[in-house]
Formats: C-alpha cells, structure tokens, sequence
C-alpha cells in the first residue's frame, strides 16, 4: 500500500519555544500557546486558519500582505496577525464584517495585477493566492485594466512592466508575471539558506524579485539552488520544472536523502510511480524542511538512459558484456566465487559493502562474507573516508560515532570546523551553522584552504588557520599547548570524567617547548598568535563544538588527528551538553550505518571484534554457522592480496573503487588480477570496466530500508516506485547467497531490521514499527534508551573515563622536493556527489562539467600557467590532466581539486601512503608538480581506450 | 607470491612512531596488539617472516614481530 501523507499543514509563524504558557480565545475558542507566539499560529493550534500570503512557519513573520488581519478586543484597528503576540486573556475574532471587508480589498488589489489564466498555470491545484481568492470570497476585480506586470503587450505595443520567465536554471522557472512581491523567497534565501541571493529590487510598484544584480540570472547569480525559494512560493512565480512538465502530484511517498550523511527527510510527491517533486520534509529531524540542489533536484539519475536494467556477464574483461537472465548472471558468479576458494583457499574472494545502500543491505553483504564465504574479508568505502573516526573516537571515549545531534548547533556559541566543506559537502547542515553564526556564535576554521563558511554574510569574526596540509596533529596539539599552558582547562569536567593522572601525563607531554605554537608556526606556517588566539576563543566559548571531515581523516595521521579533537573537547569540558561535542561529518548518506552494520573486517554490528568469543556466539547461534575469529581484509589488503596472486573473487555492491580509491593504476592492477570481480550498481561504473558479472542495482526510490545519518539518526527509506531491474538491492544479495547454499528467506527488510536489533546490544530497541511511530531514532536505542540518544556520553563516557591519547605530530612520508614541489590536496563541490554516477547523471552538470585544478597565482605564474590553461599535475604515483583556475583561495605551495569526473582521474595521482592506524588512505596530501599541458596524459588516452572497449554491450538476439 | 614485502613493515612502522610516544606500555607489545586485531592471519605470517629473513625495520617493529600471534600451523 502507498503511504499517504497528508502534507504538513502550514501553521503560518515558526513555533516559539517559552516556559511561560499565555491563554487566549480564539473566536471562543480557549487556547494555551507559549509566551511569544503569533496570534496567527494561536489560531492554527486552535484549528482556526487565518488568511494569509506573506506568512508561512517556514519563515519569521513578515506582515507585509495585510490579509491576515483579525480584531481583537481593546486593540485599536485591525492587527496583523501573523506579527502580534498573544497575550493573557487576550480575545480574538478571526472573522468580522469589517475584517472580511479589508481582506477582499486586498485581494482585490492583488488580483488586479495578476493574469487569470489558473486553469493552464503551472500551480494551478497547488496556489495559495488561488486558495485565498476563494477563502475571502473574491467574486469580482473592480478595477479597470491598466498599469501591471503580466500582460506582455496591450493595443499600444509592448508593456514596459513585463519581464520575461527566467528559465537558466535547469530545475526551477522564474516568472515574474506571476510574482505579488510576498518577499517569501527573499527570505528564505537569507533565513534558511543563508545565501543572500535574493533581494527587492526597487520600491512600490517597482518592486521585483531579483537574483542578484540586475544584469544576472538565477544561474549567474549567487543562487546555490537549494529550493528553498520554490518551497515557499506561494504561486507559480518559482515552481520546478518537473511540475511544468507533469502536473501536481497525487500522493506522497515519505523518505530520505540518498546524498550526503545530513540524511535529510524527504517527501517524494508522486502521481503514479513517477516523482513530480521531492520536497525537504519539514518534520524530518535532521533537516527540519530544508534542503541542497542535490536532494531537492537531483534525482533523474534513476531513470537516466544509461541506467543498466539487466544482468549481464562475461569471461574475460576485454570481452563485450552479453545480457543475461537472473538465473544465468547469479550462477555464472556463485560458481566462479566457489571455484575461486577451491583453488586458492576459503580466504581468497570477499566482499565490499556500499555506503550509499540501506542498513539492511550492508547487513545481508557482510553477511554474506562472514557466514556464506566463511571468512571475514568485507570491508566499506568508509576504510577510505572515516575509518579513523571509528578507531579515535572509540579509543578516546568508547563508541565510535559522533556525540550530537544537528540540533546541538542551535546552542552552540562558537564552533570549530577541521578539514570540512560544509557549504559544498554538507549544506543543508551548513545553513543550520550559518543561521547559528548570524546570531553571533564564534566560527575557527582550520583548512588549508578558504571555504566559503568564512564568507557567511552577517556573521561576526571568523578565524581562519590556513595550516599546511599534513600538519593537523601539530596545529591541534599546539592549541591543546595553550590551553593547559594557560590553565584554560576545565579542571572539574576533566576530574570528574577522565582520570587526572592520564591528563596530568598528558600535560606534561603538551607543555614540551616542541608543541609551543612557535614551534608549531613553522610546519604549519601559520602565525603562532592565531593559533594562540583560537585556542583561546575555542576554551573561553561557555559551549563550543567540533564539527570535521575528511581533511581531518584522510591523512598518515587521521586516527591521531581524530584523537587530538577528542583531548580538546575534554581538556575543555565540551562533551555531554547541547551545543559543544566532536562531530564528524560523513560523506555519504551511510557511511555510519554502513560501519554500524559491520563492514568492517574485524567488527560485527555493533563494533565488537570478531576475536570477541561472545559476540561470535551470537552470530553462530542466529545464523547457524561456525565463524572465523580472524580478522579479514581491509580494501587496500584486498588490492596487495590481489596482486600477490592469494585473492582471486569479489563482490562490490554500489561502491565504485576505480575511480574513489587511491593510486588508480594500482587498483585496476589487482582488479585485472582477480578471476571474478562482481559488479552491482546502477551504472556501468568505472569499477564494472574490470567486472566479470553486471548486477543491475536499485535506486533509493525503488526500495525499503533504512540509511543512518552523521547523528547516528536511523531515517526511513520507502520505495516510491517498482525497481527498473526487478529486485531491491538486497534480494540480489539474497540470491546470490542462495545459489552458494545459505537458505535465507527474507522476505522484507523489517525482518533483516529485526535481526539486526535481535544480535546487537546498541540497536535492540530499533524496530520498523518503532521507526514508523517516531520517524527516525538516534542509536542507542534500547532498554536503557527506548527512543534513542540524541546527545551521547551525558553523564559518562560509553568507555567509563575518557582517555587522553598522546598525540605527537609525525610528518607524512609525502614530501614535497625537487621533482614535487606542490601539495595537492582534494576536495568537493556542492553540485557534484562522491565519484559522480549520479549527479553527472542529472542537470548538476551546468555548475560543475568537469574537474579544475584551483592554484595559487603565484605558482602559476612561476609555471607560465594562465586560467582556463591545460596542466598536468603529476605525482610519483601517476599523472593526469586538467584545466586551472587561479585563485588565493589556497596558499602558495597548495593545489587542490576534486574527484567527481572519471576523465580526470584524480586518484591516478593520489599515492598508497595510508592512515597508520586504519589504511585509510592519505587523499588530503600529494607532493606533485604541475606543468602546462596539451592534452590527456598517456593513462588517460589508455584508460578511455579500456573504458570503451569494456563498456561493450552485445546486441540481443531478436526474439 | 606473499602479501608486498616492504608495504607491511612500511604499516607496522608507522604504527611503532605512534605507540613509541605512548606512556601506558611498550611499544612493541602494543603495535603487535593492533597488528593482531587488524591484519588477516596471512599478512602476520608474511610480516614475521620478513623480519625473521632480516628485512630492514625499525627496532620496535623487529621486536614487535615476537608479540604477533600467527596462525595454528
């Protein structure tokens, strides 16, 4: 059956949160609402819907239309009421002769200055002025023709007023003719968004929209098509394409993002089984109704030409692919899988987990390893991103996962963000920081690089740290220096929760003159009275929080970075309380549950080792097997085993190694090396080039489950539609590990959920049922936390006391010299997701169409290199080419560019140098040279030569 | 074929430069105890037979190779 929703009723102000709680009549009718709240939105709680178009609880209130007036008793005139206060014992009458009188004239007005064509417009059945008209009783617009914005020529020729629709960017119109100037979209672009993009231009009848100057367009302005603005459109003024083009949705399908680890709640609005829009659900916790181009727009991947629907298979990976049956494909791969550990070993194939599928389906595929393989090689691509956030975090305060939820950011007075893009890589929790920002909390950034958070409009002072890439562990433990130097610390916390001894250790070890921020000042080559000065706002903040990325993990020294933030929020007493915390910020939309469902080689769900004799039991009992106590192969052991000759076979689901993986060359070294190499995706991905076997894949919109966010928050995802290949994700994984002898009988994901809960301590409370009840809940959840945890370690860290590790700065093997003497380090862009399959696939292209080398303008002209030029970057890896932008958004020493274009390569550069803790590897730090180039390097013209060859698909025998 | 010989030690290297600065217990204990927790039985047996052949290392990876448990021959 269909979910059917009906759409969150618009309550007209935002809530207001108060102790205090006022008691007013609303046309006779009591109502209790606390102090601070509209009388607008009184009336709403008291079922009573005042007329209004300025107003929606989107936005604060504006009180520019004048048609939610009403009468209150001993209030001279006519109030609005979207902008007064409710008042003790205060009396309202919504509707009076007088207040109906008012309305209709306003509506009136704003109907003579409006076209009337409401049964071809775009809204039409979706449009507040319409649902007005007819709410004030409009029968008649007494005015003459005259004066307006929408006819575009009268008898006299062409009307000077009108515009023409703004159609440049791809996912959204603008039409001025349709505009009545409510300031809605104005205002959501400063309020949610944080953007500024939008202003009033002019005054009084001159009043239009306007993105940006008056020469730009929505796509030249500084427009980061979030949708906010479409969102709150009260007419057809900002309306999505998609509605242009197929009409109002009929039903609502509730689900989450597929994109960042934000994990936004989403309401898929369907008329059939095609999506006419994805709104931001505004009872989605993470989001609470906001959104970033990728969620809200870019979708159309999943029905993309270049989706594969059909299995497919062949021997070797220079043969076409042939297409064949389900039957054909899965025991083509389940045989090659077993003839693979006849020959060499149980321990020869594995498996790799996707942290863009669902919980469930991560679960079944280490499953899969773990009791089909009867071996423990499983591993996810969180080895390449966060796997140091894991192994810190658990080592410093006993779980590894973030401490807080994004709501936390509501209270926080100054925040820390290390190695982190949010605007780009995070946005929508972006604009929650920003929004913190405006009012006046602190902002330290440390990244080599100038990212845009710095630039948010109305915010007070930010500090920017520009260290070297490289240096983290230097510049962390050196503000840790001035913090215990300075006596900054928070002695109670520290006594009470940590052990004093460990920190009195620790101290001594920071007060060596080597972690002084003058000693500091010259690896990191940033002023040593800014790194003092950050110490102290970061200790001086009453609550102060840590929010990181991949720039802190991705290093020879990401788990010791990761542990260096956790001594800071200790030393300082910043756990346990809203608004402080180590947060880290996942890329992809699962990387947590990812790593939470045991795709680790030596973690079980839950992260407990498989040497735990305990744990093992479990899992014998529930899956009837005997298991390995041995931990298996990470990704980066899987490629050296490869190469060793010693793994042979592997199954990736969803993941797309070739291009997201370190040293390219070296990857399809050991894929080439490998007898079976099964593929399940929704493309043929860069990783398919070296596949035996094609599994068609599922999009989120085809499927159940559930993905967990950056705040450890478990969301719903619903299936909108039927799967284009046939089966969810995880019926695949079913299969195949039937056809090699598990007799699994799954026949939803809920009981795979249920399994989960049933063998893992952190997730026991967690159900279907009780995620359908409550939308979303935060592990743990269980006896102790029946609805889960918002905010972890309140009155004890999960370890007991937390530990303070030692943190000394070990520079990376990376080097710059002679023959490389820039670093590289990487990144991405708002538009464009991970490795790209999806949001190439989609209208994102127009702001990101390929991958540029930003330079500092002094390299490049020391290297005779211009903008838009043609460069080789080149590492003692590999080499690859692509064009410059010059910029002083990175220092001098410093290039940096992105990952999402396969023709690029970016990883044909990045070297095998890994985090020594967890391999994951050092993406954040090459030593290269850039020259002036003509053209693809020799990889390049080599792997599109492959690349095409491999993608060949064999025309279908005619029926 | 084993698992690429400098690689190994290059890991277990750079574990020794972290739990060298480590005040709660020896350094080689310790980088064995992370190697048994997170190396598969094979890449152990190849790090031990490195060294044990005479490959070059760090002194506490040299001794760190006495603490690794290998598989049951």
């Amino acid at each position: 059956m269909k979910d059917f929703i009906i759409p969150d009723r618009d309550m007209g102000t935002p809530a207001v949160n108060s102790d205090v709680t006022v008691n007013l009549l609303v046309d006779g009718i009591p109502v209790s609402v606390p102090a601070g709240t509209s009388v607008m939105r009184a009336a709403a709680v008291a079922g009573i819907s005042v007329p209004k178009l300025c107003a929606t609880d989107h936005l604060a209130a504006f009180g520019s239309c004048r048609l939610c007036v009403v009468q209150i008793e001993g209030m001279r005139g006519l109030p609005a009421s979207c902008t007064t206060p409710v008042a003790e014992g205060m009396v309202v009458h919504t509707q009076t002769d007088e207040v109906a009188q008012v309305r209709k004239g306003v509506m009136e007005l704003y109907i003579s200055d409006h076209p009337l064509d409401c049964l071809t417009c775009a809204a039409n059945g979706d449009c507040e002025l319409q649902d007005m008209a007819g709410a004030v009783g409009l029968r008649e617009v007494r005015y003459e023709p005259g004066k307006n914005h929408f006819t575009r020529r009268d008898a006299e020729g062409p009307n000077p007023e009108y515009r023409p629709k703004d159609q440049s960017n791809p996912y959204f119109t603008f039409d001025p003719a349709k505009c009545i100037v409510c300031s809605r979209c104005v205002r959501a672009c400063e309020e949610v968004q944080g953007t500024f993009a939008l202003t009033i231009e002019g005054r009084g009848f001159d009043s239009r929209v306007s993105a940006g100057m008056a020469s730009d367009s929505f796509l030249s302005s500084d427009c980061v098509s979030c949708g906010a603005c479409v969102q709150v459109c009260p007419t057809a003024t900002l309306i999505e394409n998609s509605v242009i083009q197929i009409g109002t949705p009929e039903h609502i399908v509730k689900t989450t993002c597929a994109y960042c680890g934000v994990g936004c709640s989403f309401d898929a609005h369907m008329r059939g089984e095609e999506v006419v829009r994805m709104v931001p659900s505004k009872d989605g916790k993470a989001n609470h109704g906001h959104s970033c181009v990728k969620g809200r727009f870019a979708w159309g991947y999943a029905t993309h030409r270049e989706r594969q629907t059909q299995p497919m298979v062949r021997e070797r990976i220079t043969d076409p692919w042939r297409v064949v049956s389900w039957d054909e494909a899965l025991d083509f791969a389940a045989t090659r899988l077993r003839q693979a550990q006849a020959d060499f070993g149980r321990d020869s194939i594995g498996v790799i987990t996707s942290s863009r599928c669902t919980n469930e389906e991560t679960y079944l595929v280490q499953k899969l390893a773990r009791a089909v393989f009867h071996n423990n090689n499983t591993d996810t691509c969180a080895r390449v991103c966060h796997s140091p956030t894991g192994y810190g975090l658990k080592t410093t305060f006993g779980t590894s996962a973030g401490t807080h939820d994004f709501d936390s950011v509501d209270e926080t007075d100054l925040a820390l963000v290390i190695g982190a893009n949010p605007t780009d890589g995070h946005p929508v929790f972006a604009s929650r920081l920003r929004k913190r920002l405006r009012e006046g909390a602190g902002l330290i950034v440390l990244d080599p690089r100038q990212i845009d958070l710095l630039k948010t409009p109305h915010m007070g002072e930010g500090l920017h740290l520009p260290l070297r890439p490289g240096t983290n562990v230097a510049m962390l433990t050196a503000m840790a220096h001035v913090i215990v130097a300075e006596k900054l610390y928070d002695e109670a916390f520290i006594r009470e929760r940590c052990d004093w001894d460990e920190f009195l250790a620790y101290a001594e070890f920071l007060l060596d003159p080597r972690h002084a921020p003058e000693a500091v000042e010259t690896l990191a080559r940033v002023p040593a009275e800014l790194i003092r000065k950050a110490a102290r706002a970061y200790a001086a903040a009453p609550r102060a929080s840590i929010y990181y990325g991949l720039g802190v993990t991705e290093h020879s020294q990401g788990s010791t970075t990761v542990m260096a933030i956790a001594n800071l929020a200790m030393l300082t007493g910043n756990i346990g309380k809203p608004g402080t915390g180590v947060n880290p910020l996942r890329g992809q939309n699962n990387v947590q549950g990812s790593c939470d469902m045991g795709s680790f080689p030596h973690e079980y769900p839950g992260y407990r080792h498989v040497s735990d004799p305990e744990t093992r039991a479990i899992y014998e009992r529930a899956w009837g097997v005997e298991l390995s106590p041995e931990p298996g192969l990470r990704i980066p052991n899987m490629f050296d085993e490869a190469l060793a000759g010693r793994f042979r076979g592997l199954y990736c689901q969803g993941e797309d190694i070739v291009q997201s993986d370190p040293d390219t060359r070296h990857v399809t070294a050991a894929l080439a090396a490998m007898d079976i190499v099964v593929v399940q995706d929704l493309f043929l991905n860069e990783t398919s080039n070296y596949a035996h076997v094609f599994l068609p894949g599922s999009s989120f919109l085809e499927k159940n489950g559930t993905f967990t966010n950056a705040e450890r928050r478990i969301n719903m995802v619903r299936r909108a539609m039927t799967p284009k290949n046939g089966y969810e994700d995880w019926e695949v994984t079913q299969m195949l590990a039937n056809r090699m002898g598990a007799a699994w009988s799954y026949t939803h994901p809920r009981e795979i959920m249920a399994e989960i809960a049933l063998t893992t301590p952190s997730f026991a409370g967690v159900s279907y049922d009780l995620l359908e009840r409550e939308g979303s809940v935060q592990w743990p959840c269980n006896d102790k936390a029946p609805l889960g945890t918002p905010v972890m370690h309140i009155d004890g860290f999960v370890r007991g006391r937390g530990k303070f590790v030692h943190t000394e700065y070990v520079a990376t093997e990376e080097r710059t010299g002679a023959r490389f003497p820039l670093l590289l380090t990487t990144g991405r862009i708002l538009s464009q997701y991970n490795v790209g399959a999806q949001t190439r696939r989609t209208e994102n292209v127009v702001w990101h169409p390929e991958d540029i080398l930003e330079i500092h303008p002094s390299d490049a002209e020391n290297r005779g290199i211009r903008e838009g030029d043609w460069v080789r970057v080149a590492s003692r890896s590999g080499d690859t080419t692509l064009r410059a932008h010059i910029t002083e958004r990175v220092a001098p020493g410093v290039v940096y560019t992105t990952f999402h274009h396969p023709t690029t390569q970016a990883n044909v550069v990045t070297t095998d140098n890994s985090d020594w803790a967890t391999n994951c590897p050092e993406f954040k730090v090459t030593a290269v040279q850039v020259s002036p180039s003509n053209g693809p390097s020799e990889w390049q013209e080599e792997y599109r030569h492959h690349s095409d060859l491999a993608r060949r698909i064999l025309p279908t025998a005619a029926e | 074929m084993s698992h690429d010989h400098s690689k190994l030690i290059r890991m277990a290297s750079q574990m020794a430069q972290f739990f060298g600065t480590q005040p709660d217990r020896p350094a080689p204990e310790a980088v064995a105890a992370h190697i048994n927790e997170s190396w598969t039985p094979r890449m152990r047996q190849d790090f031990v037979d490195q060294i044990r052949a005479g490959a070059e290392a760090d002194p506490v990876v040299r001794e760190a190779a006495a603490f690794v448990r290998l598989p049951a021959a």
